[in-house]
């Protein structure tokens, strides 16, 4: 079996922002691209609806933005990625080029599958973001880095010190977020949950 | 003081705390479906890994179906594909699979609770972030992401941090013509659309004690389009006698002994929470949706909002909802005309939402401005309805009657809304291109709502019309 155990310690490169609160996961991937089996051709359809008009042609999106280009770090506002739970919208933004998020806040689900995933999704207070988004929009070749190690956001002469769920960090710089190894390690732990609960066990009354 | 629910059955499911701090989570119950499942076989089959426990599994299609013409195979190349890899993944790993031939099809969060399969006091995880609707059992139901849902098939188990809880205490009596669709879209415009983040919701109150379990259903379902990832209700013998008798709910001595175990984890009168938000339903009056969020919703005799009023955090977004919805700041929303009225999805879908609109639409016609047509949520729905008449009743009035299936809720089939239409819907999200076309435009409201709408051609207050 193939351990996948790749450490995030720290992503980062040249930024693109997206403006907007509640952007839902079908504005990220709408529905209709995710007629397929696998997720490896989700990269070009990401934002479709945002970035064509009904006749194909671009509409001048920051994913179309030849001074974004090669972005990898994405920074949004609040409650990104709410609605489906489809993990289509991480894949299709990973396969796009993006390696971490920097928001003001996501939607639980979006955050979870950014995790598992090995994206980093840190958070950083609204008034950050404002300066953060100005800075990078002034100067799109700057280098921003997300260092999870440190809790810090680096652009250029600022930091900023960002928040992100304690068990995401961790699981990101230990290599752990790739979870089906970790809860694979105690199957024995496993039986005697099942074991005890009422419903596998005619609902008699343990012991 | 008491235990909640939630912590009762999350502690049951508990199997360690994980280094992270996440906890390792049994899965009591996972359902799948053809969208987000095939990847997640992949995985694990490069992982050279089998599914734990494929009894345990059970699986359904919905999203792709078409709903008129459901012969195979599907016109949809893609969608064709699909199907083939749902067949053969459930197959090869042993898994139950109610699929377009058997009379179990249907809308996953609708077969779950028919077939017995949704019972109190289990987790319930599924790829599909309606999966919050099994939590009208007194279950712990939540949406995941196709890696999670690797982790389910290879582990029975998630990695899951656990959330706070808070009390919505609904009190008072719903007024004839405001319904449990009413109940949840206003709590999702009171509290807001990232208002349930961290959250789970326990709903409880007078008001939710005397909703039957497909108002409850309703009501759950759309948690977490305020952001709560789960949403319940404690069981209590409404729950218990919905689940008698049905495919895989205990039978026998069984039943009496489950009956007691789901009375003993119902929330104390003496729980504790970590938040409590009160709702007086008496006030309450139908509630239809003018924007892009759920949230965006104002009762039928209201005004849509003007910008400058409100507060900051909902300007960029009320902004962007006026440009896509083309309405102008301070109108009514009653008398706004609309093209398409949709029935049907998992949020209203069940036998109880079809009855209530065809008893409205009795002798009524739609309108000759309106394409209307309502998609049972599943195949027994659809069995239950015809036994009772109702398709003739709405094709009477001039209603498509389909077969089942997500329809027109997601537009991953043929069903789809056409350059600006707008579409009386009940389904549960009005978020842009949601029903297929990216001008498209969703006013979310009930069932009975969406029928005096379909027959008025515009948006009305259905306390008038009943």
């Amino acid at each position: 079996m193939p351990e996948i155990h790749i450490k995030v310690s720290s992503v980062e490169g040249k930024a693109v922002t997206i403006h907007g609160n509640d952007i839902d996961t079908d504005q990220i991937i709408p529905a209709r691209f995710m007629k397929c089996v696998t997720f490896d051709g989700l990269g070009e359809y990401v934002f479709h609806d945002v970035r064509y008009d009904e006749n194909g042609n671009l509409k001048g999106h920051p994913f179309d933005d030849e001074r974004y280009a090669d972005a990898g770090i994405m920074i949004v506002n609040s409650n990104f990625g709410c609605g489906s739970s489809r993990e289509h919208a991480p894949q299709a933004l990973a396969r796009y080029g993006i390696r971490g998020i920097i928001g003001e806040s996501y939607a639980e689900i979006f955050a979870g599958n950014c995790t598992s995933m090995g994206i980093p999704a840190v958070t950083l207070p609204a008034s950050d973001i404002k300066q953060l988004v100005a800075a990078v929009e002034k100067d799109p070749g700057m280098t921003v880095r997300i260092d999870l190690a440190n809790g810090a956001v680096i652009a250029g002469p600022n930091r900023y010190h960002f928040e992100i769920p304690a068990a995401f960090k961790k699981s990101l710089i230990d290599g752990s977020w790739d979870s089906t190894a970790v809860l694979l390690e105690n199957l024995d732990a496993v039986e005697r949950t099942a074991a005890s609960l009422p419903y596998l066990n005619g609902f008699r009354r343990a012991g | 003081m008491g235990r909640n629910l939630f912590d009762t059955v999350w502690d049951l499911h508990k199997v360690r705390t994980l280094e992270s701090g996440q906890d390792q989570l049994f899965i009591g119950l996972h359902m799948i479906h053809e969208v987000t499942s095939p990847q997640a076989f992949q995985m694990i089959e490069e992982r050279g890994l089998k599914v734990l426990h494929p009894e345990r599994t059970f699986a359904t299609v919905d999203h792709i179906v078409p709903t008129a013409n459901q012969e195979r195979p599907f016109q949809d190349k893609l969608a064709e594909e699909m199907m083939q890899a749902i067949e053969n993944n459930t197959k090869k790993h042993g898994i139950e699979f109610f699929g377009l031939n058997t009379d179990r099809q249907g809308i996953v969060h609708i077969i779950g609770p028919e077939l017995g399969l949704t019972q109190p006091g289990l987790t319930i995880a599924c790829g599909d972030s309606h999966t919050s609707t099994h939590g009208a059992f007194g279950a712990i139901g939540f949406g995941i992401g196709t890696s999670q849902i690797r982790d389910v098939l290879a582990t029975q188990c998630l990695a899951i941090s656990r959330p706070r809880v808070r009390k919505i205490n609904v009190t008072g009596s719903l007024k004839k013509g405001v319904y449990a669709k009413d109940i949840i879209l206003k709590i999702i415009a009171e509290l807001g659309v990232n208002g349930g983040i961290g959250y789970a919701y326990e709903y409880a109150g007078e008001t939710i004690r005397g909703l039957s379990m497909e108002e409850r259903m309703t009501i759950c379902n759309m948690s977490i389009e305020g952001g709560a990832r789960v949403g319940y209700v404690s069981p209590d013998e409404t729950t218990i006698e919905y689940v008698k008798g049905r495919t895989y709910a205990p039978a026998g001595d069984e039943f009496e002994r489950a009956a007691d175990f789901w009375r003993s984890i119902a929330s104390g009168p003496d729980a504790e929470y970590d938040d409590v938000f009160e709702l007086d339903a008496d006030k309450l009056e139908p509630m239809v949706t003018w924007g892009i969020t759920p949230g965006q919703a104002v009762g039928v005799n209201g005004r849509l909002p003007r910008v400058s009023e409100l507060p900051d955090e909902h300007k960029e977004i009320a902004d962007k909802a006026y440009a896509h919805m083309g309405f102008t700041e301070g109108q009514a929303i009653q008398g706004q005309a609309i093209d398409i009225a949709f029935l049907g999805s998992c949020t209203n879908g069940r036998i109880s939402d079809l009855r209530e609109a065809a008893e409205f639409l009795k002798g009524k016609k739609v309108s000759s401005s309106v394409k209307a047509f309502v998609v049972p949520g599943s195949k027994q729905v659809a069995r239950q309805a015809e036994a009772e008449g109702l398709p003739k009743i709405f094709t009477e009035a001039g209603f498509g009657w389909r077969g089942a299936g997500c329809s027109m809720c997601l537009a991953m089939n043929p069903d789809k809304l056409e350059g600006r239409q707008i579409c009386a819907s009940s389904s549960n999200r009005n978020f842009v291109g949601r029903q297929g076309s990216p001008t498209g435009r969703t006013l979310l409201m009930s069932p009975v709502m969406v029928a005096a709408a379909a027959v008025a051609g515009q948006v009305v207050d259905v306390r008038h019309a009943i």
